[in-house]
């Protein structure tokens, strides 16, 4: 939570003036019960009503002075606490962007999610109620014990003892609370996750009649929810009554003594009564410091799940070059390269990836064909370096990819994933993530090079068509083309699409294919498939199993020796004898 | 919202807290102890004082009395202030996991037009974000304000009892106080509304971009995106400043007017005691009261901005909870007779937005066992074929029909578990693979579960998960590939094997040698049972009874393989252009 502290450097003026205000007030309203003492005093006891006027008109302007300095407080304090959460907010959603797949892949977006937004809201609420109460309630403690001292100093001895021992009680509290908040946030991820489970996976859940057991699931978690946040609210439930007792109890020691000291004739009457309101005094900001301290005990725990996000390292170290190769002219013939290289994702028991070695010249077409499971996709992420090699290394124009700066080399690369994903907006802005320079008629390009034609100026909005959140309102097949539209405005020296027409019919496929083999420039190509008919005019195609490349050729090489290849071209052409027919 | 909608929000919040009302009579109940004796104790400390005149004439025997009754009195506070405490988290925590279950069951009955019209994101903030915040703010509501309206209750007779010329000039004062509070509370309404709906904007941004985050990556849109986040972020900051700073003034204006409440008494009660009308002990205590008195209204006044907060929240969540459902299943509803196959579209209109026709006048007869495959180009309405049949979406006129059964008669059970269905999203939720594939037949047992995953190829990659059928998947199907997805999926209908089919693509990312082995699979499973299959596979697409050509939300040609090849039209150059990559 601490080092959350830096984001409130720009506010350090608003942080210092917002309690330094509230202090002002706090002294303003210390000095109230003094001209009342007065008027009883004087005013009573000398008949002067004059006086009582004139007291009471500075009672006012004390009134008047604190209001002032109240509300530049709470002004100073909503500043200082909006815009170090703002702050917070903006920087922790760079810092999520800037996480490694690896990383992303661990985390998991709901809890990301919830600290983005609820956590960061009650850090919110915590600086801003710190800002305004939390000094002006040990100051007004500690006031009035100070006043007590000067009124009695054996008497308010028992200020001594009771102070720290109310200490003891809140913070002792707090400290077995946070833990206790921690895990009510914990649960409340587990039902975020549960609903946005829910919504993604609505037909599905419809389709099995799972309705019932779906709402008994959220039943159950939510109940969990509601036993923890019951069992915190026991917890801070006691903290009241006990500081009650504690006080009140230092009261009747205060009476004891007081009435001893009294009989003794060492105090007055009324100094009894000034002590007995101090205590009091003590007793109601106590009431409201408890209060506090629920609200910031919760900030800090959420707090400290932000800064959990926040250690998180990015992941991805960019190398020194050590090898300065002939590659900076950016012509080499090698383009892409992979040596001996091997991927196990953090956590797994086996390397999804082992000992990949090949090259691909620059303008070659690149198939990659292989089971459920074989690392089709993993081997290539690892160009675009999504994930880093556990052995071996990948070079893209003969460097090792950990030696780019990321943006550079993913500036090269257009991948199109599986899982084709649009952004709300409209097309236009989903297709300027390609490149923002690029014109309408770059644009208008690539859509017809990915067979998009129909997708945008079938609707008569064109290119502003809106895209919900998702691309709900668009097919997967149109999806599918228009990611691939927004790969091609790149203009990328390397194109990979990994399975991205799996939702496209045949002749889509097939123009799609013919189109971007006819795009001008030498533009690298891998292609994932599982139909080996978008793969057959590649000029080498990649056949993986387990992790391995069980084979690498042409079509026609393919065909003649691997069993594996054979196979799939079997089952992909059961149609070739009706035709030869 | 305006003061209607907010006097409509606060009744249904009522409504919500009505179950508990033995809790809060309880609380109620407490409240009152612990405010009386609260008030009760300054009354025997000041008696104590009383018996305390000077040297040597203390009555010890008194105060001693005196002080065993105010230990009593602050243990009895402390008791009753605890049990409210208790009595007060349970009602807030109840209540707020109540009108999240509510949220929860409305969101699974909604129908899907509108959950596709909705930001899951914002959908989720409402039943997580705001539920939490309007139970927060009501927790410090609820018992600030009971506590708030006794204590003012019981000062107000207290000083009756000693001077009803001066309570009259507290009383007077005091709602000045509350016309500050209000006039202020209004103004922030507002505001507080802005701060959600911004808020709710950006949780959708944040939604859609982490949950997408590699593809951000992967264009290096990181800046842009960072760029649209902040521009929200902006506006939210500056409508959150307004709102918290406009809201806490409200503290210091309404401390201000009970200050002038206090010197008001000061002022009267010194003259009164000038004239010789009070004693100055009388006028000590009064001020005391006159502090308890107006203390409350300071927590109040802040209890009413937190209320509007909650206010906002609540209406929000009772926005979703009142979303209309989707019609009821008709009553009384029908049931299928037990392997129901025959089905017929009947003059189906149907479109997602009234501006866009979509499928028009579309007819079509399927008789029992029959196997239709749908083709055609993408975005032809294929995908639209299987909301109407499963009725995720109701025709706009027409008819689908099941056995001459109208589907709107009959339950949704009824006919949705009569399809098994494998959609092109596959969906895997988080929790055991066990969970997964037992998902639409929870009852079935370890040996038909196991057959079931064999079936559709789906076992061998299960075995070798480290706990097996135990292994724990994370959200949204965490480490397994897309075509393992996939298997799963199948698996989950294999399981339940119900009398009709629906398979959206389902094989388009599992790799083709397994992909032969499931279209085995589905070879005996669709034997007998009528199936439709959204494919673009042409061997799939080969061994239907009806190949229904689509495009444009239209069937442009009907007949199985052969005789649309010797037709030559639409369907022909779709093989053909697939089978020119072959030669």
């Amino acid at each position: 939570m601490w080092k959350l502290l830096k984001y409130m450097k720009t506010y350090r003026k608003e942080a210092v003036l917002a309690p330094a205000f509230k202090l002002l007030e706090a002294l303003f309203e210390l000095f109230v019960p003094l001209l009342m003492a007065r008027i009883i005093d004087i005013g009573i006891r000398e008949q002067d009503q004059g006086y009582i006027v004139q007291m009471c008109l500075w009672m006012a302007v004390l009134g008047l002075t604190g209001l002032v300095c109240s509300i530049t407080a709470q002004y100073f304090s909503a500043r200082a606490a909006v815009g170090f959460a703002s702050k917070l907010r903006s920087s922790l959603f760079a810092h999520i962007q800037s996480l490694s797949f690896s990383k992303l892949d661990t985390v998991g977006a709901s809890t990301m999610i919830t600290r983005m937004t609820s956590d960061i809201n009650q850090v919110q609420s915590g600086v801003n109620l710190f800002l305004r109460l939390f000094l002006r309630s040990p100051f007004i403690v500690f006031g009035a014990m100070v006043m007590a001292f000067t009124v009695d100093a054996k008497a308010a001895v028992i200020f001594v003892v009771v102070i720290p021992l109310l200490c003891v009680i809140v913070f002792g509290v707090m400290l077995i609370s946070i833990p206790v908040y921690k895990k009510v946030q914990g649960r409340l991820d587990r039902v975020v996750a549960l609903t946005r489970e829910n919504l993604q996976g609505v037909r599905v859940i419809r389709a099995f009649c799972r309705e019932p057991q779906e709402i008994k699931a959220f039943e159950r978690e939510n109940q969990a929810l509601v036993r923890v946040q019951l069992f915190s609210g026991r917890i801070s439930a006691i903290m009241n009554p006990l500081t009650y007792v504690v006080v009140n109890g230092g009261l009747l020691v205060l009476l004891y003594t007081g009435a001893g000291r009294v009989d003794e004739g060492i105090l007055l009457q009324g100094s009894v009564v000034a002590l007995v309101n101090y205590m009091s005094q003590i007793l109601v900001e106590l009431v409201k410091l408890a209060n506090l301290i629920i609200t910031v005990t919760k900030a800090i725990a959420c707090g400290n799940r932000i800064q959990a996000v926040f250690e998180l390292q990015p992941g991805m170290e960019r190398r020194a070059a050590c090898t300065q190769t002939a590659s900076q002219d950016g012509r080499t013939e090698e383009m892409v390269s992979f040596e001996h290289a091997a991927l196990r994702y953090p956590g797994a028991a086996a390397d999804s990836l082992t000992d990949i070695s090949f090259s691909v010249k620059r303008g070659e077409t690149v198939g990659i064909i292989g089971g459920t499971g074989a690392g089709k996709t993993s081997l290539v992420s690892l160009i675009p370096r999504f994930y880093d090699v556990s052995a071996g290394c990948v070079k893209v124009k003969g460097r090792d990819v950990r030696e780019y700066p990321p943006e550079e080399l993913r500036a090269m690369v257009g991948m199109v994933m599986q899982k084709a994903v649009l952004f709300q907006g409209t097309i236009r802005e989903n297709l300027l993530w390609g490149n923002e320079n690029a014109t309408d008629g770059e644009l208008c390009e690539a859509i017809r090079t990915a067979q998009a034609e129909d997708v945008v100026f079938g609707a008569k909005s064109g290119l502003d068509a809106a895209v919900k959140q998702g691309g709900q309102n668009f097919s997967g097949g149109q999806r599918q083309r228009l990611a691939i539209a927004r790969a091609l405005v790149r203009k990328p020296e390397i194109l990979i699409l990994d399975d991205s027409a799996s939702a496209l019919d045949f002749a889509t496929d097939a123009r799609l294919r013919q189109a971007i083999a006819g795009l001008p420039g030498e533009m690298t190509v891998f292609i994932v498939s599982q139909r080996a008919s978008s793969l057959k005019h590649a000029d080498k195609i990649l056949v993986l199993e387990d992790g391995e490349i069980a084979d690498m050729g042409t079509h026609e090489e393919l065909l003649g020796r691997c069993s594996v290849y054979q196979e799939i071209c079997d089952a992909q052409f059961p149609g070739r004898e009706d035709h030869e027919q | 919202m305006n003061n209607e909608e907010q006097k409509q929000t606060i009744k249904k919040v009522l409504r919500c807290i009505r179950p508990h009302g033995i809790l809060v009579a309880l609380s109620l109940l407490m409240a009152l102890v612990f405010v009386a004796l609260t008030l009760y104790v300054p009354v025997l400390t000041g008696r104590v004082i009383d018996h305390m005149t000077g040297p040597g004439a203390v009555e010890f025997d008194a105060v001693f009395g005196l002080m065993k009754q105010i230990l009593g009195a602050v243990l009895l506070t402390a008791g009753a202030q605890w049990i409210m405490n208790a009595a007060n988290n349970r009602i807030v925590y109840r209540v707020s996991g109540e009108v999240r279950e509510q949220a929860f069951r409305r969101i699974e009955e909604l129908p899907l037009q509108y959950l596709d019209a909705h930001s899951s994101g914002d959908m989720v903030s409402r039943v997580v974000a705001d539920v939490d915040q309007f139970s927060d703010d009501l927790l410090m509501g609820f018992t600030q304000l009971f506590t708030g309206v006794i204590t003012i209750l019981g000062t107000l007779g207290f000083m009756l009892c000693v001077n009803v010329g001066i309570t009259l000039v507290v009383v007077l004062l005091t709602p000045v106080s509350l016309l500050v509070a209000r006039f202020i509370a209004g103004r922030t309404y507002r505001m507080f509304r802005r701060q959600s709906e911004t808020r709710g904007e950006q949780t959708a941004l944040i939604d859609e971009m982490i949950g997408n985050q590699k593809v951000v990556q992967a264009y290096g849109q990181e800046k842009r995106v960072q760029e649209k986040f902040d521009e929200i972020n902006d506006r939210l900051s500056s409508y959150s400043l307004q709102a918290i700073f406009f809201s806490s003034i409200t503290n210091p204006a309404t401390r201000f007017v009970n200050s002038l409440v206090y010197i008001g008494v000061g002022l009267t009660g010194a003259f009164a005691a000038v004239r010789g009308a009070m004693t100055v002990g009388q006028l000590s205590a009064f001020l005391s009261y006159a502090n308890q008195y107006t203390k409350p209204f300071n927590e109040i006044s802040g209890v009413v901005t937190e209320l509007q907060n909650a206010l906002a929240c609540a209406g929000r969540v009772f926005a979703l909870i009142e979303a209309a459902a989707q019609t009821p299943d008709a009553d009384p509803a029908e049931k299928l007779p037990e392997d129901p196959g025959c089905l017929s579209l009947e003059h189906v209109c149907f479109s997602y937005t009234p501006e866009k026709k979509l499928i028009e006048d579309f007819n079509l007869e399927v008789k029992e066992g029959q196997r239709i495959a749908i083709v055609g180009p993408t975005g032809c309405g294929k995908t639209t074929m299987i909301n109407l049949l499963m009725r995720f979406y109701d025709v706009d006129s027409g008819a689908v029909k099941i056995e001459g059964k109208d589907i709107r008669a009959l339950t949704r059970r009824s006919l949705r578990s009569s399809f098994g269905m494998v959609l092109q999203d596959t969906w895997i939720r988080s929790g055991t693979i066990r969970d997964n594939i037992c998902m639409g037949y929870p009852d079935a047992s370890e040996e038909e579960m196991i057959e079931a995953a064999k079936k559709a190829h789906a076992h061998s990659f299960i075995k070798r998960l480290p706990q097996g059928y135990d292994t724990v998947i994370g959200e949204n199907g965490g480490s397994l590939s897309q075509g393992q997805r996939q298997l799963l999926c199948i698996a989950r209908v294999m399981l339940c094997l119900p009398p009709m089919l629906i398979l959206d693509e389902a094989t388009s990312s599992i790799d083709l040698r397994t992909e032969i082995r499931i279209q085995k699979a589905f070879q005996t499973m669709m034997e007998g049972r009528t199936s439709f299959i959204v494919a673009h596979r042409l061997s799939t697409v080969r061994n239907a009874d009806v190949i229904l050509v689509m495009k444009d939300g239209n069937i442009i040609e009907k007949g199985d393989h052969q005789s649309l090849l010797a037709q030559n039209g639409f369907y022909a150059k779709l093989y053909e252009a697939q089978f020119a990559e072959v030669q």
